[in-house]
């Protein structure tokens, strides 16, 4: 069975979630090789093979960390020449898109990225695509080179398929370019404990209506009382209420949980990209005309100082 | 010394309009209006503050690849302060994918003479962000994309790029590619100088032959990918809206539990 190459997106050895849904992605079109480098890469090793990778190629060097996305594409491409993988397969964030667009480049192939859905087809695997905020999905496939492509967060349930997981020492040469961008200086960003904003499966969201950085004081109450991740929309970011982070939309994040609550969001264009493919939404708007309520489930027209304290008190007696 | 910046901005469709596919799967341009792609505009922004901000001679060239009517996007870029534009037009890039896109963008920017490239973040109607990257790698330039803060000073640009499990501070030489957020600060609005000014400004045009591009290389035939459908996503079921009237959130919650999200 052919190979299928998964570039892992991990800190210091913990995997992140979305690696895991892409091995199961990569099972539908082959043998998952999981490619882990940089701090912590050996330590993958479990969590990779419980999950279906037959192998896992690590490579530590401090290149990872001090220099910008070209270490990391070397090491790819020197995997895809160890390996001759029938695809590629990247977590869509920022520096993944990066990466494999630049690998796509060296390899000769297209690259097809934020693929939301993967499927085996006759001509190589098929990608489906949300596009145009989420007012059309599209299927493509690559037709020249070894496809690479980028999938998003929570584009597949994360399934346990044991496999041998046997490492191995990738061997790396770094190319002139390696070295070219420095990280001069690092600030982690500090963990407030709650899930992944991207990776969560419920998200709580506030606007402009909340009106006041202490006002999200409610937003998280409620996030914290259903275990969510908290979102923002982009004026309440450009107004400084929230860390852009947690930005929802075009320019921020984009979020595909099973609940999405939005409050005191209006549902511009530009939001609505970044969260119209939640499987259930949920608005608290005191305009009834607001667009968001164009896409809910269930919406609430309200003030959402009345209506949030209310649900949050109501869900924690409920949860007793 | 001098400085010379090329600003690559994307004409696109209006994102607020009624956008959707043609027959052969490509952006349906006639239909909607086009404009300069909003976060483009935080490129051509950074160009202008980094020649401000520079004792250097800085010269601002924007460039586009696109039909006809991206004309419209250079004129705004140099309406806000951009020194010169290139427009590459030719029916044969009509569906060309990113890498052949970058392949464009490349050939120009050599042919043009660079020092510093600025890009937007991604587009905002493909969306892919990978383009800078991409011209990098062509290039064969430091890449230090994704910055929301930038500056230029003795060959050397840095920047801060904030990424999701950390902020960095970035440095390379030029000549490089830079891209920049919709974090780097507002992009200023045309003054009517600048807009009577931009009407003098050149635009120079070339076609894929000027680049020594094959037809092939590029457009819908030349792409590494190929779109097999593209169907409106079916309009969300009309859902439950209720008005609070006091019981609001107990109404939510029943609504929660029933989906059993508590
Ligand atoms: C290139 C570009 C990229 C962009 N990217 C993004 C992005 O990534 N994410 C994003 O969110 N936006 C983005 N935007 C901005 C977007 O166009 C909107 O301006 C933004 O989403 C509006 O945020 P909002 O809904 O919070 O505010 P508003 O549109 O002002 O809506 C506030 C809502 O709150 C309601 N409200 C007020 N008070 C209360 C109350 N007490 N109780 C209940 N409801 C109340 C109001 O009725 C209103 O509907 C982008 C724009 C551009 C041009
Ligand atoms: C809905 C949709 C989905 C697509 N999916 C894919 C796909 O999966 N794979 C693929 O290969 N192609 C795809 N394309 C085609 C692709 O968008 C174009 O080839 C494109 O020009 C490059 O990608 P982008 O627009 O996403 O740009 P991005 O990479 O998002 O753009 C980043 C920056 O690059 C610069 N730039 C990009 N294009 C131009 C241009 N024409 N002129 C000047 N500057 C430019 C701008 O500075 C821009 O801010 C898609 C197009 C659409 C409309």
């Amino acid at each position: 069975m052919a190979e299928v190459l998964v570039y892992v997106d991990h800190v210091d050895g913990a995997v992140r979630k979305p690696t895991l849904e892409l091995l199961t992605l990569a099972r539908r079109i082959g043998e998952p090789v999981a490619v882990a480098l940089g701090n912590g890469a050996g330590d993958t090793a479990a969590a990779l093979a419980e999950h279906g990778a037959v192998k896992v190629l690590t490579h530590e060097a401090s290149e990872y960390a001090d220099y910008l996305v070209v270490p990391k594409v070397d090491a790819l491409q020197a995997a895809v020449e160890a390996v001759s993988p029938a695809a590629v397969l990247v977590p869509s964030s920022a520096e993944g898109k990066e990466i494999a667009a630049r690998l796509a480049l060296r390899l000769g192939s297209g690259i097809i990225t934020d693929a939301v859905d993967l499927e085996a087809g006759d001509e190589g695997p098929v990608a489906t695509q949300s596009v145009f905020a989420a007012s059309f999905t599209t299927k493509s496939r690559i037709s020249k080179g070894t496809p690479v492509i980028t999938v998003k967060p929570n584009s597949a349930a994360v399934e346990a398929a044991p496999a041998a997981g046997a490492v191995e020492a990738l061997s790396v040469s770094f190319s002139a370019q390696a070295t070219g961008t420095k990280v001069t200086g690092r600030t982690p960003r500090e963990s407030t404990g709650r899930p992944e904003l991207t990776e969560a499966a419920i998200v709580v969201s506030g606007g402009r209506g909340v009106n006041g950085a202490e006002n999200f004081g409610l937003i998280e109450a409620l996030a914290d009382s259903l275990g969510a991740a908290v979102g923002a929309s982009r004026a309440a970011v450009d107004a400084g209420w929230y860390p852009h982070t947690n930005q929802v939309g075009q320019t921020g994040k984009s979020v595909s949980p099973q609940l999405y609550i939005a409050s005191g969001i209006s549902g511009a264009i530009q939001h609505r990209a970044g969260m119209q493919t939640s499987k259930t939404i949920v608005a608290i708007n005191k305009d009834a005309e607001a667009p968001i309520f164009d896409l809910v489930d269930y919406g609430v027209v309200g003030d959402l100082f009345d209506v949030v304290p209310a649900l949050t008190e109501e869900i924690k007696t409920r949860k007793g | 010394m001098s400085l010379r910046i090329v600003v690559t901005v994307k004409y696109v469709p209006d994102a607020t309009g009624d956008r959707h596919f043609a027959d052969d799967l490509t952006v349906d341009r006639d239909d909607v209006d086009g404009l300069l792609s909003e976060l483009d505009e935080y490129a051509v922004e950074q160009a202008l503050q980094i020649s401000e901000n520079s004792d250097d001679d800085v010269e601002i060239t924007v460039l586009t690849v696109g039909p006809e009517d991206a004309k419209d996007a250079l004129r705004k870029a140099l309406s806000m302060g951009a020194d010169k534009a290139i427009h590459v037009e030719d029916d044969d890039i009509h569906g060309t994918d990113a890498i052949g896109t970058s392949l464009i963008l490349a050939k120009a920017i050599e042919k043009a003479g660079y020092d510093l490239v600025v890009s937007g973040m991604a587009s905002t109607d493909g969306t892919m962000g990978v383009v800078p990257a991409l011209l990098a790698e062509r290039l064969g330039v430091p890449q230090v994309t994704l910055l929301s803060e930038v500056s230029v000073e003795d060959g050397t640009v840095k920047g801060r790029r904030d990424g999701d499990a950390a902020s960095e501070n970035l440095e390379a030489s030029l000549p490089a590619v830079v891209s920049v957020t919709d974090q780097s600060g507002e992009a200023r609005y045309p003054s009517f100088k600048g807009i009577m000014a931009a009407k003098k400004k050149p635009v120079q045009s070339w076609d894929l032959s000027d680049l020594d591009i094959e037809a092939e290389e590029v457009g819908l035939e030349g792409s590494y990918t190929t779109v097999e459908n593209a169907a409106e996503r079916p309009a969300r079921t009309a859902g439950t809206i209720v008005k609070d009237e006091g019981e609001g959130g107990k109404q939510l919650a029943e609504f929660l539990a029933g989906q059993k999200f508590i």
